[in-house]
């Protein structure tokens, strides 16, 4: 894999097409599309990744065909420290690489995979009785799994304290050794002072320290919707010259009748994510609540304008 | 400085050591166990929660602030017994079954110590029956309820479904709160009451039992 990024789409790496100011449309939610093909309530969404492989491979193949360009593994959850929550940890190599194994075999070389990496699950000493030094050795092994099942990028997402997501760039980079690119993207919530963490780093400050960790496309994910997630992009183009990737929700969900309804459309979303490439968006995707519907339509916007 | 004040004052800061040493000092001099939790560990956590609410500390200094507060509380919790200091009231809370996630519940937990209610905690993965039965053997006036998943909020239903079975509604009041969970969804469920954050949490606490 010279250069980063495996042989996808038209056969160039995703670092040559982002050097080239390419913008690439990533996929949509994954958990989500879970629980909407019966994922039950509080089980690890990692273990569909041994009794439902199909089931993956459907999703990944719903969002191929609606035209993603990086599509993610079902790992989000699959670091040691947060499937030992579940009991599962002793599962968790067979876990990542089933889960990059389906992906694989539904979009083949047609997309870039993104290895999913999402926080540990607990807080970090001394807020938390989390040991920084094993917090990032399990992210390290972890991603050596995913990196050796054959992901094209490592993404850190969903983090919130910028010390964890800086152990899991480090691991990342330690584990990729620059042959893939990292990506490592916060969830950011708007108080009165701007834009900050529930941990409290700030848009400036998380994009200096993402970046100084090695991560080479920094970002957000998740979040209120992508009204907020504009204003997100717009701080972090003020602040890096990196690429920048955002996955916003389909805004904020509701509840009917014990069914969760994420109320931002397809076409609301679509029109709105021009907005988010005016800002500064190299890659764009979509968090919880997203669907292919929304990804199709996405890309028919971005394309359509580029 | 009076010393309750520094007392308020190293809280704020998260000086978990000098809290404990103040306390102890405060004991010493004679000041009432009472006046000590009252006016230096509950008026420097009110403090802390109305500056979370604002967004001028965040996390971090909250948790910092209750590890402060749990070090003063340990000096004075055998002194509060000896004087049959009467708790404000009694709360069960968790997070709701099949959700591992503890963070704000812990948080809300916390600030409800801090403003002097007995907190009977019982952790993440709470089955509904042992919400009922942790309040029926502690006598606890009112359940707390976590959920961030949205996945996962659906079991509260069952936790107000079987007070009601059990004829405990309104004996034993509920409250709710998480990402996914609303006002809407707690009159749904038939919950008593819904709070949007930590602070709010306390406010309505204070207002049903305090």
């Amino acid at each position: 894999m010279n250069g980063g990024g495996g042989p996808a789409a038209n056969g160039r790496s995703i670092r040559d097409r982002l050097r080239a100011g390419e913008i690439l449309i990533s996929d949509g939610a994954l958990g989500t599309e879970l629980m909407a093909r019966g994922l039950p309530a509080g089980e690890a969404p990692e273990t569909w990744n041994l009794s439902h492989p199909e089931v993956l491979e459907e999703i990944a193949r719903q969002y191929l065909e609606a035209g993603a360009e990086l599509i993610a593994t079902n790992t989000f959850g699959a670091s040691p420290m947060k499937l030992a929550a579940y009991g599962l940890d002793a599962r968790m190599e067979e876990l990542n690489a089933s889960a990059v194994a389906a992906v694989r075999r539904a979009v083949g070389t047609g997309a870039f995979i993104f290895g999913s990496c999402g926080p540990c699950g607990r807080l970090l000493e001394p807020y938390g009785d989390a040991d920084p030094d094993r917090v990032r050795a399990g992210f390290l092994v972890q991603m050596r799994i995913l990196v050796g099942a054959g992901v094209d990028l490592i993404g850190v997402e969903t983090m919130t304290d910028l010390r964890e997501a800086v152990l899991a760039v480090q691991a990342a980079v330690e584990a990729t050794r620059g042959a893939i690119p990292v990506v490592a993207t916060m969830t950011f919530e708007r108080t009165r002072r701007g834009y900050f963490t529930i941990m409290g780093n700030d848009i400036g400050a998380a994009a200096a320290g993402l970046a100084a960790a090695g991560a080479e496309v920094i970002g957000s994910n998740c979040g209120k919707g992508i009204e907020e997630m504009i204003e997100v992009a717009r701080e972090f183009r003020a602040v890096t010259e990196l690429p920048l990737l955002f996955q916003p929700n389909a805004g904020l969900p509701s509840v009917e009748d014990d069914r969760l309804v994420y109320r931002e459309t397809p076409e609301v979303f679509a029109e709105r994510a021009r907005d988010l490439v005016h800002a500064g968006a190299s890659i764009i995707g979509g968090c919880c609540g997203t669907t292919p519907d929304h990804i199709r339509l996405l890309r028919a916007k971005i394309k359509a304008s580029a | 400085m009076e010393i309750l004040q520094r007392i308020a004052q190293e809280l704020e800061l998260g000086e978990v050591d000098s809290v404990g040493s103040l306390t102890r000092e405060a004991i010493a001099a004679g000041l009432a166990p009472k006046e000590i939790l009252d006016r230096g560990l509950i008026a420097g956590m009110n403090v802390v929660g109305d500056k979370f609410r604002e967004h001028e500390i965040f996390l971090p200094d909250v948790l910092m602030a209750a590890k402060a507060m749990y070090a003063g509380m340990d000096e004075l919790k055998p002194l509060l017994v000896r004087d049959g200091t009467p708790s404000r009231g009694k709360i069960v809370i968790g997070t709701v079954q099949g959700d591992l996630h503890d963070i704000g519940k812990n948080l809300v937990a916390i600030m409800l110590r801090g403003a002097g209610f007995e907190v009977i905690d019982l952790g993440n993965d709470v089955a509904p029956a042992r919400f009922v039965a942790a309040a029926k053997d502690s006598g606890a006036s009112l359940i707390g309820m976590s959920a961030l998943l949205t996945t996962t909020m659906t079991a509260m239903r069952k936790v107000t479904a079987l007070l009601a079975e059990e004829g405990l509604k309104g004996k034993v009041r509920t409250i709710i709160g998480g990402a996914p969970v609303s006002a809407e969804y707690a009159r749904e469920i038939g919950a008593d009451a819904y709070a949007y954050d930590a602070a709010n949490a306390i406010q309505r606490v204070k207002e049903m039992i305090g």
